[in-house]
């Protein structure tokens, strides 16, 4: 599996009213091509700022950020990004079709870009929504547009940023079987942050557990779940429930020396 | 401390070009006086004792209209924010009465109340009214339902419920809207000295100054004071607001 | 009968029966100041809708006087707008520049109006390029200040979503800035009409021999009580219809927000 993603010892320091403060720290992974990474992290742990500086929004203060070998110094074109507050993400004064078909404007000539509209509405299963505006929408129907306008851009990485975080449980599970249907689908490449230990474990080919703040790489899980999962008959199997104890463990009370995170030695905690 | 500085900068840049432009000869001699002579006539006339007794008549008129002004229209508004029926029945009326404009009313008020401080005093409370009370029925909308329902099951009546309550949720609703009325009755209040002509007032001197002479280098300082005052008046008020309503989330900002 | 015919009706009702009542009210006090609703309606009559069939029974004045002054008013709203929105989306972008001006605008929005309108007479000729000085100056405020908080306060989320795409340039400007900004331009091109409006009229009390604050004046001066009357109640209509339209313009440009939203704007 080639490497897509390349981080390396990266940090981000602000200037902050008393002194300065380290919103992360030292970080370092990767993600193959193909690959789902969830990352989890105490709430407040510099996730976002972690997820900002991998898209090229936010400039880091130390280390680099490589995609395809290339350093990454603004945002590049083959990456996508699903926020966690959909309704502000999405623009209100276009109707949904026009949402999807936003950021392929400058691109695509208009009859493709319908196409592809269309398409990725149909995969998120919105096709009747299309002359909506968001408001009309549920807010798990407004995250699915917002997934179809990531998915109709067919970036090589896409980012989510607690993607389901503000939609109720139900809803949650959903879109959590929905982004396994669709990168199956498409064999897309996803890192995904999220504070949810259960939903890192059930997504992610990999979990990378983080400190609390500045944040560092505790752990690099691998996930030894079958490809195919369940909301039900995955959550209940050992393997999962195991899982889900190591993580949780790994966040509330990390190992002592944090700063060479092997792969190998989570595995072997992992692997028993 | 940097947005002070260029804060001043900007103004002395505009200063500057006032300046350039002023003795650029661009405009015939006189329409354009450059800034300096602007201001040299400022300081003289700051001190002149005909020109300050012109400017503490418009002040005074202000003062009077932006009285009158709250002391109808908050009352009014509060009754017709907490009578529905009222307020609907008058909404025609008020939606009629809103549009005229108040200088429409000029030729009217010189009639009726002939060429005295009644004439701008009037049409100045005329323009006032508005935002107050619409501010005032509007702010009564806005009260949290659930804030009403919960000091009655602490077993409030409905008095006490308006009075700690409605009235300090309302309060800063109606604060912007005096804000405003304020801002509004000053140029009110200079505009009909200046087109109705008045005893005294800085529309008036800026009305003699234009007429006959020409002159406009008074006719700009007399601009300038006007607008120092109604700089003065928009951001003691907006001091105030933030201080007294320092509890509120709500700026009282009213969507239009 | 739905509530809201239901209240439509009883909101003219009481309009009609307040305008009965000042009807009797002015024939009994016989005040030569406040002539009676109906004389003021037949003034309106015969000075603007006593035409021809064939210019649909509009008179000379409502040429003479009637569309110059509505033409000069919505000219120099529309320069206003073009100058205020541009110079507004230019400032709004800069916080640097914003410093700057800032206190300037903030001045030049104290100013009243009229104050200028000497100048403006010496340095335009009399008539309308004077109007218009006057109208542009005193209605671009509100626009450009409305217009950089619009500008400014363009959602942080919305910035990352247009960045994380790369959506630059035009695409940036006309597809997330101006949208976004949109509710805020139009609440200050609401001020500003009506603005409009007022400095229509103060101009043509000064300046010019046509217009409807010219009649006006010239009734006024002639003692001809009813003519005056009903500038006045041809204004208030006008004020009222140009807002409608407005509205409605608004309602339409905005018809993206949530419904929640309209009833706030309308309410104001």
């Amino acid at each position: 599996m080639p490497t897509m993603l390349e981080v390396t010892d990266l940090g981000h320091r602000y200037a902050a009213k008393d002194g300065v403060y380290t919103a992360i720290d030292g970080l370092s992974f990767t993600v193959g091509s193909g690959e789902l990474v969830c990352i989890v992290g105490p709430s407040g742990c510099g996730k976002s700022t972690l997820l900002r500086s991998v898209s090229g929004l936010l400039r880091p203060t130390t280390g680099q950020v490589r995609l395809h070998g290339n350093l990454v110094s603004g945002v590049p074109a083959d990456l996508a990004v699903v926020f966690q507050d959909y309704s502000r993400s999405l623009f209100p004064w276009l109707s949904v079709q026009r949402n999807v078909e936003f950021p392929l404007r400058r691109a695509l000539g208009r009859a493709e870009r319908r196409e592809r509209a269309r398409q990725a509405l149909e995969q998120v299963g919105l096709t009747g929504a299309a002359g909506k505006y968001p408001w009309q929408l549920s807010g798990g129907m407004q995250q699915r547009v917002a997934i179809a306008r990531a998915l109709a851009y067919r970036p090589a990485l896409l980012l989510m940023d607690e993607p389901f975080a503000s939609v109720d449980a139900q809803t949650r599970f959903e879109l959590e079987d929905l982004l396994l249907r669709v990168r199956r689908e498409q064999d897309t490449t996803v890192l995904l942050v999220t504070h949810d230990i259960d939903e890192s474990v059930y997504l992610g080919d990999r979990v990378l557990v983080l400190s609390k703040s500045p944040a560092r790489v505790v752990a690099d899980l691998t996930v030894d779940l079958p490809a195919e999962r369940d909301q039900i008959t995955t959550r209940e199997s050992e393997r999962f429930v195991a899982m889900r104890a190591e993580v949780a463990r790994l966040l509330h009370s990390p190992p002592a020396e944090v700063a060479a995170p092997a792969r190998e030695r989570a595995g072997a905690v992992v692997g028993e | 401390m940097r947005r002070a500085v260029r804060g001043l900068l900007g103004l002395a840049g505009l200063l500057a070009l006032g300046e350039v432009v002023g003795r650029s000869g661009l405009a015939p001699e006189g329409y354009l006086p450059p800034t300096s002579v602007v201001l040299t006539r400022l300081v003289e006339l700051l001190g002149d004792q005909s020109f300050v007794l012109d400017v503490v008549a418009t002040v005074l008129a202000w003062a009077i209209a932006l009285g009158i002004a709250v002391a109808v229209a908050v009352p009014l508004g509060l009754l017709l924010g907490s009578v529905p029926v009222l307020r609907h029945g008058t909404r025609a009326v008020v939606e009629f009465l809103r549009p005229i404009p108040s200088v429409a009313l000029i030729p009217l008020a010189i009639v009726v109340f002939g060429m005295g401080p009644d004439t701008k005093i009037f049409l100045a409370v005329y323009a006032a009214v508005w935002p107050i009370l619409f501010n005032t029925i509007y702010a009564m909308d806005e009260v949290d339902p659930l804030l009403v329902d919960t000091a009655r099951s602490f077993g409030l009546n409905r008095g006490q419920v308006l009075a700690r309550v409605v009235l300090p949720n309302a309060a800063p609703f109606v604060a912007t809207g005096i804000r405003l009325s304020a801002s509004i009755a000053l140029i009110l209040v200079v505009s009909v000295e200046l087109l109705a002509g008045a005893g005294a007032g800085i529309g008036k001197f800026i009305l003699e100054a234009s007429s006959g002479s020409g002159r406009m280098d008074l006719v700009f300082a007399g601009t300038l004071v006007a607008g120092v005052l109604g700089y003065l008046v928009n951001a003691g008020f907006e001091g105030l607001q933030r201080k007294l309503f320092a509890w509120s989330a709500t700026t009282g900002e009213v969507p239009q | 009968m739905t509530a809201r015919t239901t209240r439509f009706l009883q909101q003219w009702l009481v309009f009609a029966g307040l305008v009965a009542v000042w009807e009797l009210a002015t024939r009994a006090a016989r005040a030569p100041f406040f002539p009676p609703p109906s004389q003021i309606a037949r003034a309106m009559y015969q000075q603007w809708l006593s035409g021809p069939a064939s210019r649909l029974f509009l008179t000379d004045d409502v040429f003479d006087h009637v569309f110059p002054s509505i033409g000069r008013m919505l000219g120099g709203w529309a320069g206003a707008t073009v100058v205020g929105v541009a110079l507004g989306v230019l400032l709004g972008r800069s916080a640097v520049a914003m410093d700057f001006v800032g206190p300037l605008l903030a001045f030049g929005r104290a100013i009243p109006p009229p104050t200028l309108v000497p100048v403006f007479l010496v340095l335009f000729s009399l008539g309308t390029p004077m109007q218009l000085a006057t109208i542009v100056f005193g209605t671009v405020w509100p626009i450009v200040l409305n217009t950089v908080d619009g500008v400014r306060a363009v959602d942080k989320v919305k910035v990352d979503t247009a960045r994380a795409f790369r959506i630059q340039g035009p695409q940036w400007l006309f597809g997330v800035v101006l949208p976004s900004a949109l509710p805020k331009i139009f609440a200050g091109l609401r001020v500003s009409l009506s603005l409009a409006l007022i400095l229509m009229v103060i101009s043509e009390l000064v300046g010019t021999t046509n217009g409807i604050g010219y009649q006006m004046i010239y009734a006024q001066r002639q003692f001809e009580l009813p003519a005056m009357w009903s500038g006045i109640v041809l204004l208030g209509v006008l004020g009222y219809v140009f807002n409608t339209l407005l509205l409605a313009v608004e309602r339409r440009a905005l018809a993206w927000q949530p419904v929640g939203n309209h009833a706030q704007a309308t309410g104001g």
